[in-house]
């Protein structure tokens, strides 16, 4: 299959382009790049939410819930379950299906699980391409689900349009998730278990927190934080949620979203240059040869400034004066160049 | 980022009995899979349904419930109905030997009884993958 | 003299014992792990210094309290244990001739194993039962089928166990029901059902609600029986599935009564008198092949539940102290290779089970790994333990290994980490949380895991899997059973006539009922009962109970 076929495919709404465009994307498939050139008009209508939160905090059962709370209010829902990989073997065990088993029945859900792949890198940049290919496959809300441990994860929700960041009462969650800076990226914060002892207690130090974080940033015009008390257990709350995260969405559009989205689109573009850069790199040089290198009494330095050499030396050649990145060649892998115009 | 290959263990039917099906997916992690475990009580429809939502190279059905002639297929038919009649279809269970000749040769991958060595559950499914992707590439 | 350590001196380490551990530094040992299958490493030998016990106080007499040594004074030389193999499969016509020819052979009990539809509470012409009805047992779905089942046989004089839990109290209804169209009074109907729901969540997985409710409709089953069926069984509270997928003894044990202890709770709570119920509940356990740990947690089972519900729940009736079980062999230890081999297992798995005064006992058949057993190899395994009944010494003598330095040892052992699951229980908040949690769950997983790997790389031999291993190629030379798919298209059949033939409204009225009940709190098994005589069936009402309270949703543990 060809890049524009499965685009084509996927847009006459066969779920099993969208199912192998989202493996494509994982793969860093020659084809990816092209595929995603054919859908991309079609991308930028989902509404993206990231879910993350301490592992424990029930994030899994809430999405469940809020996948149902959208359906019931209308909307489509694609979701990505990222789940971290074993950082020994490479393999990794998705379980967050279970939770959301009858959505399965559901024609209006789609469910897709995906590894971190934990030590390769690009598990960002597959993640957002995943999210772009949901959209384009016309999925009203696009959720993304991931443990809010590591960069890579943390890149991930970062790049959703609204960030909801779940805790529970309990084990001093909520003051670690204020020190990890957890905060700063919450759009939308979730006390979950709210039926929970100690949940009262949360709602209120995280209150505390979001009041002074808006006194530190007096006079900007920031959005107001909202914390749902929810108990996906109970089933209760998971409206006040929805309605949480589609004030922030009337925020955002009242305000510059075209501004906020192209923001985390470069994000994706230095994602796609460094890898494509580390590709065709590490594709020159292995482990050994690095070694053997280092051997030689050079420092690491030494090292990486021959391996640079050629890049950097082309740069210095090609000048500043050019602002267009220049026409990509296709077939490369995890090229996105195509895709990032605008 | 190499590609993994991707298993769905899948346990359809009524049957509760999940400590194969647990032992070799955690099994199959431990050689480097990506595993996807549906949980118990599946009808063919929602395996074969996330199978494609995920988009698995494999699907492993783990069933004692003496049902295995009748589930075999219909997951298969409904995996054929997704478009998604190319995904390895293997399992195991209490399968008497009989059966599982009876189902090898209608084309299912190979059947494990009981007392087979995880580990070369995980190496079959390790060869047959690299063979069907080697095919693959020379085809392409 | 009760005190056995009378004969070491505290604390002293005797001159024989210098000699031998001399000699054994010495010695040159086999390349083996001497632990047992639960992973407990074993010392090479037993002493005086390894037990600290009270004989009175902590073994009793048979009989007595703590009933380490057994639940009656006489033990075998008043009853022998009654021999009861599980039975069931295809359709009720087809058990009930099994049971018939069990009977003729000399079995004293009758034993029910269902077909998965109707453990989970599905008819079956469901669309979910497709391929299974009668596969694994019988298939039950209204009290006709029940009637076949029972038919010609006297259920006044018969005790019947049936396995079955998420919708036991439906089936103990249309067994209630059945008996009496025989015309038998409630009251003296004898039997068990296992009815226990917590180790559904834990291990074995055929349940129809939550735990709350689930926990509801047990206490209703508990209060309708103590007032009308007094002889039956409430409730068999099941160490054996958790055992089976993957537990180590001293968590089959610690979850088994800890499970048992959760009963009691509930049913305390419900108003009811710890005296009026606990003397009806029963236990039922594993006999792995660790022959002596097996011994010592049966040992072990029985004085901890004595201690705890005299000294815990208050409970005045001996008869509630005292833990009386029923044992099956274990189903995982056998292997399809060489099955023939699993006689030999079943048999020592089974002499076990008598050593530690089991009440009732199941032996497996050799065939089970391949298929359901044929009748030639269900005889062998009841013939196994008339031979362990009728040619050897054992059932003589009541707990002929109490006092043993090792038997002793181990039985304190398990004991001890039974309670330190109690407490980790305890610290999650009980069983139920403990079961939302996955705590229990991951605990059994973990231990499966860790068996099977053993077994793998040789650290755990199998006769005939990773040792003597013969050639596969040959074909089991062992019949296997089949069931005729004829059966599922006769039980579709039957269950259309039914519905037709029926009163349509009065089945509408019961199962309208059950819904009422379901919401105001009144007794459930009474309705259950009713709307059996008017030929609901199970999946009706199993319906009715899923719709109100919501269907069970396993939490993720890998």
């Amino acid at each position: 299959m060809t890049g524009p076929e499965i685009a084509e495919r996927l847009l006459r709404g066969e779920l099993f382009a969208l199912s192998r465009l989202i493996s494509w994307a994982e793969n860093a498939h020659p084809a990816f790049a092209d595929a995603l050139a054919a859908i991309y008009p079609r991308v930028g209508k989902a509404w993206r939410v990231g879910v993350t939160g301490p592992p424990g905090a029930g994030k899994s059962s809430l999405s469940n819930e809020l996948v149902a709370e959208l359906r019931r209010s209308g909307s489509t829902v694609g979701v990505l379950a990222i789940d971290p990989s074993s950082p020994f073997t490479g393999g990794a065990l998705l379980g967050d299906r279970i939770r959301m088993e009858e959505r399965t029945k559901d024609t209006g859900v789609f469910i897709r699980s995906m590894a971190s792949r934990d030590g390769h890198g690009g598990l960002a940049r597959a993640a957002v391409d995943a999210c772009d290919v949901m959209d384009a496959f016309g999925f009203g809300t696009v959720l993304v689900e991931t443990v809010g441990v590591g960069q890579s994860e943390y890149d991930v929700v970062a790049a959703t349009d609204t960030v909801v960041v779940v805790l529970c009462p309990g084990a001093g969650d909520g003051i670690q998730a204020l020190k990890a800076g957890i905060l700063e990226v919450a759009d939308v914060l979730v006390v979950n278990k709210s039926d929970l002892d100690g949940a009262e207690q949360l709602m209120l130090d995280l209150e505390d927190a979001l009041r002074l974080r808006s006194i530190r940033r007096d006079g900007e015009n920031s959005w107001d934080v909202p914390v749902v008390a929810c108990s996906s257990h109970q089933g209760t709350g998971i409206d006040a949620l929805r309605r949480a995260i589609e004030g922030h969405r009337a925020w955002l559009e009242t305000r510059d979203l075209v501004g906020m989205r192209s923001h985390k689109r470069v994000q994706q573009v230095r994602r796609i240059v460094r890898e494509r850069l580390e590709d065709e790199l590490w594709g020159r040089h292995d482990d050994g040869s690095l070694e053997s290198s280092l051997r030689a009494s050079r420092t690491p330095y030494d090292v990486a400034h021959e391996i640079l050499e050629p890049v950097l030396s082309s740069i210095h050649v090609a000048g500043t004066g050019r602002a267009e990145a220049g026409h990509a060649e296709s077939g490369h892998a995890g090229s996105g160049h195509k895709g990032v115009r605008s | 980022m190499a590609r993994k290959i991707r298993v769905l263990i899948g346990k359809p039917g009524l049957d509760g009995h999940d400590r194969g099906a647990k032992t070799i997916a955690a099994v199959l992690r431990d050689h480097g899979m990506e595993v996807i475990y549906t949980g118990l009580h599946q009808t063919p429809g929602m395996i074969a349904e996330t199978a494609l939502q995920e988009d698995v190279d494999v699907v492993g059905l783990s069933i004692l419930s003496g049902a295995h002639m009748t589930l075999f297929p219909r997951v298969r038919a409904e995996l054929e109905k997704r478009g998604m009649g190319h995904v390895l279809l293997t399992g195991g269970g209490i399968i008497p030997q009989e059966d599982s000749e009876a189902l090898e040769k209608e084309g299912f991958g190979k059947l494990f009884g009981p007392g087979t060595r995880t580990e070369d559950i995980a190496l079959w499914i390790q060869s047959t993958m690299e063979d069907r992707w080697k095919n693959e590439e020379i085809q392409a | 003299m009760s005190d056995i350590k009378l004969a070491a001196e505290r604390g002293k380490v005797s001159d024989a014992r210098k000699v031998w551990e001399e000699a054994f530094q010495k010695a040159r040992l086999r390349d083996a792990e001497f632990t047992t299958i639960s992973g407990a490493s074993l010392k090479p030998v037993y002493g005086p210094d390894d037990v600290d016990l009270d004989h009175d106080r902590d073994l009793g007499y048979p009989g007595t309290f703590p009933f380490t040594r057994g639940p009656h004074p006489t033990m075998y030389r008043g009853r022998l244990w009654t021999m009861r193999q599980f039975a069931g499969f295809g359709s009720a016509q087809q058990t009930n001739e099994r049971f018939k020819f069990l009977l003729d052979h000399g079995q004293t009990g009758l034993s029910v194993a269902f077909d998965f539809p109707t453990l989970m509470g599905y008819d079956s012409d469901d669309e979910v039962s497709l391929g299974e009805v009668g596969q694994v047992g019988v298939a039950i779905s209204s009290l006709a089928d029940m009637e076949t089942l029972m038919s010609g046989i006297p259920m006044d004089r018969v005790s019947t166990s049936m396995t079955i839990n998420g919708p036991a109290p439906i089936l103990l209804a249309f067994y209630i029901a059945c008996g009496e169209k025989q015309g038998v009074d409630p009251a003296k109907l004898r039997g068990t059902v296992q009815n226990d729901i917590l180790k559904e969540y834990q291990a074995q997985h055929a349940w129809l609600v939550g735990a709350e409710p689930a926990l509801r409709m047990i206490t209703d089953v508990m209060e309708y029986c103590s007032e009308h069926v007094p002889l039956w069984n409430t409730i068999s509270i099941s160490g054996y599935h958790i055992r089976e997928a993957g537990s180590t003894a001293a968590q089959e044990l610690a979850f088994t009564l800890a499970n048992g202890m959760e009963y009691v709770r509930r049913g305390v709570a419900a108003g009811m008198d710890v005296d009026a119920f606990a003397p009806r509940l029963s236990f039922f356990f594993d006999a792995h092949l660790d022959f002596f740990e097996e011994i010592a947690k049966f040992r072990a089972a029985r004085r901890i539940w004595a201690r705890k519900l005299r000294d815990e729940f208050g409970a005045k009736d001996p008869r509630s102290w005292m833990i009386r079980f029923h044992t099956q062999t274990a189903g995982v230890s056998l292997t399809a290779q060489q099955p023939e081999n699993n006689i030999v297992r079943t048999a020592l798995e089974a002499l076990s089970a008598v050593l530690g005064g089991t009440q009732s006992l199941h032996t497996n058949s050799m065939d089970e790994t391949l298929a359901l057993p044929t009748e030639k190899a269900v005889k062998i395994a009841l013939r196994t333990q008339q031979v362990i009944a009728e040619e050897t010494e054992v059932a003589h003598v009541a707990d002929p290994l109490a006092g043993s330095y090792f038997v002793e040892a181990q039985t304190k052992r398990l004991e001890d980490e039974a309670e330190a699951y109690f407490r980790e229980i305890e610290k999650r908040g009980g069983v139920v949380p403990a079961i939302e949690a996955g705590y229990i769950q991951r605990e059994i997983h973990h231990s499966a895991l860790a068996y099977q790997l053993a077994v793998e790389k040789g650290t755990k031999k199998v006769v005939g899997v990773n040792t003597y291993v013969e050639a596969l190629d040959a074909k089991p030379e062992i019949d296997i059973l089949r069931i005729d798919p004829a059966v599922e298209e006769a039980q579709r059949a039957g269950l259309v006539a039914l519905r037709g033939k029926r009163d349509a409204l009065g089945a509408r009225r019961e199962l309208d009922a059950i819904r009422e009940a379901c919401r105001s709190g009144d007794n459930l098994l009474e309705r259950f009962i009713a709307a059996a005589h008017a030929y609901c069936t199970l999946g009706e009402i199993a319906n009715v109970l899923r719709a109100e309270f919501g269907e069970y949703k396993e939490p993720m543990i890998l």
